[in-house]
């Protein structure tokens, strides 16, 4: 099953927000943290990640800052700030409303 | 760095990467955590059993095409409208045709000339021979920024409804410019023909955004707008002057007097005309001139820094005081003026995560000595203040001069952060452009309550 493009654009702010939340990470492991959390269902095109990145950097809802990884080899991490918890509550209540709505409508499509 | 002892797989991504290089949108640190990204994959591919090309077949296939990645790196990126053009075919925004924008446009252009022309009709003549009423002073920004709000209402698509709304502070404008008494010359006229503009110049900016001015990098672009139409408008004022020029001498050629022409048509028409036309070019061409303000920016930092450095040291070496004359607070307000504009042009231009750089260290120290040597005219001017009494100018100097002084202390503060790696340069950018209002609001302020606080003097 695919999900469609424009339900995985509106999940990407959340989800990657919501991974932040969980401790600071970089690209890589925040796309195998999405399929990980999705059990792969929940198909992001690698590249476009990175651009939701730095939207939220731009927006100060998440601080990169570029250090050296086990390897050796420099990368860009990520951690959420304060601004971003405050999006990320927002976010999480917005999405409530519409889960909860699908909710109330499929119950009562499954008691008709 | 993850490097794979498999010779052709290197050259790959080293093919890749310069493919990438190459993309509008995508810079230095973008290329090198991409590339970051697609060394974990392929490292993952490859321990998991894939030999190297296909593993890189694979990673590419995940990363995505480059074409929309890089269109959505644009976007994501401080100068994102403003490049959405030049990358075309994705933007959302359909484009209205140019046809009807070039008829649009000189429609409006043409609207302006006449409207300055209109009170002529009422006997308020301009002429070589005669003094320009004080009325077209007052009025200036009234005959051309409401074209030019009109202008930005058409072309954004934006509602008839929300246009009608900008049209109040224009009203309003226009009742504060014309219902006061007035001592003829007095210093709260020349006050309300200086502060007007700027006030109603915030009025342009959220017709410009659409009406949404806490919405994204709207106001980022207004500032570039805004940069950019000065130095057209400049352009278009070199060539009319000699336009202006050729006319009266080629005319004096043939005995005919052609300065009635000159000066009651030629110059108050174009000079209405040209903001709306300037603004078009802007519009229009933004992608060809782009950024002519911050190449502008970065020539003068420097120039300014060690005009001030020199003049505090100068001034500390001979200990002479400032000569606190009457106008000079006026002064240190345009230095302060000059700074802030330096400082928002640099930030306009700059790439909010690039990491500090020797320009940041430059533009600190502008900053910071642009303090200093306001702080000392300051308090040389504060000594005296009794002695010269609070006239109007004096208040708006003093009143203008704290506004940027407030303005310039925080951003000194942001940007020592920002050095310090304490911040980020994207929390001077929005203070920045968050502070656009107050600039706006204080020269309202000015208009709508000095004169009668001052008695029309």
């Amino acid at each position: 099953m695919d999900v469609g493009k424009d339900l995985v654009a509106a999940s990407a702010t959340p989800l990657v927000l919501g991974i932040l939340a969980e401790g600071d990470s970089y690209g890589y492991a925040i796309i195998k943290r999405v399929a990980e959390l999705s059990g792969g269902r929940l198909q992001w095109t690698d590249g476009m990640l990175y651009p939701v990145l730095h939207r939220l950097e731009r927006q100060g809802h998440v601080a990169a800052k570029w250090s050296a990884s086990e390897s050796g080899r420099k990368r860009k991490y990520y951690r959420i700030t304060r601004a971003g918890r405050a999006q990320l509550a927002a976010r999480r209540q917005q999405w409530q409303v519409v889960d909860g709505a699908l909710r109330g409508i499929w119950m009562e499509a499954c008691t008709a | 760095m993850t490097s794979f002892a498999d010779q052709p797989l290197e050259e790959q991504i080293a093919q890749w990467r310069a493919y990438l290089r190459r993309r509008q949108g995508v810079d230095g640190p973008d290329v090198e955590e991409l590339e970051g990204h697609l060394r974990d994959e392929l490292a993952a591919l490859t321990q998991a059993g894939l030999a190297g090309d296909e593993a890189f077949l694979v990673a590419i296939k995940r990363m995505g095409s480059l074409d929309a990645l890089s269109r959505e790196f644009a976007l994501a990126h401080s100068e994102g409208l403003w490049k959405q053009l030049v990358i075309g075919p994705g933007a959302d925004e359909p484009a209205k045709t140019s046809h009807t924008e070039t008829l649009v446009v000189l429609g409006l252009a043409i609207a302006a000339a006449l409207a300055i022309k209109a009170p002529a009709l009422f006997g308020l003549r301009i002429g070589p021979d005669e003094e320009l009423p004080p009325f077209y002073l007052r009025n200036a920004s009234l005959f051309v920024l409401p074209l030019l709000a009109a202008y930005f209402v058409w072309k954004r698509g934006a509602e008839v409804a929300s246009g009608l709304w900008l049209a109040l502070p224009f009203a309003a404008g226009a009742v504060f410019a014309n219902v006061f008494p007035f001592r003829t010359g007095g210093d709260t006229e020349a006050l309300t023909v200086l502060h007007l503009p700027i006030a109603l110049w915030l009025v342009v900016g959220i017709a410009y955004v659409r009406g949404r001015w806490f919405a994204g990098d709207g106001r980022m672009n207004f500032v570039r707008f805004s940069g950019e139409l000065v130095i057209y408008y400049a352009l278009i004022a070199l060539g009319g002057g000699i336009f202006t020029g050729f006319t009266v001498i080629m005319f004096e050629a043939i005995d005919v007097n052609a300065k009635w022409f000159a000066a009651g048509w030629l110059l108050p028409c174009g000079a209405t005309g040209a903001v709306i036309i300037g603004s078009w070019l802007v519009e229009a061409k933004q992608s060809v001139i782009e950024n002519m303000a911050p190449v502008l920016t970065r020539l003068f930092t420097p120039l300014f820094t060690v005009l001030l450095l020199a003049f505090l040291a100068t001034m500390a070496w001979t200990g002479s005081p400032i000569n606190v004359q009457r106008e000079v607070l006026i002064g240190f307000d345009l230095l302060l003026v000059l700074v802030v504009g330096l400082v928002l042009y640099a930030a306009s231009a700059r790439d909010p995560q690039a990491p500090p750089g020797f320009f940041d260290g430059l533009q600190l120290l502008l900053v910071v000595s642009a303090l200093v040597v306001d702080g000392v005219a300051l308090a040389a001017i504060a000594a005296r203040i009794s002695e010269f009494g609070f006239t109007p100018n004096r208040v708006a100097a003093l009143g203008e001069n704290l506004i940027l002084l407030v303005n310039l202390a925080w951003s000194a503060w942001l940007y020592a952060r920002f050095l310090r790696h304490r911040g980020s340069f994207a929390d001077l950018e929005r203070w920045q452009i968050a502070y656009l209002p107050v600039y706006a609001l204080w020269a309202a302020l000015v208009v709508v309550m000095f004169p009668p606080v001052f008695g029309y003097r």
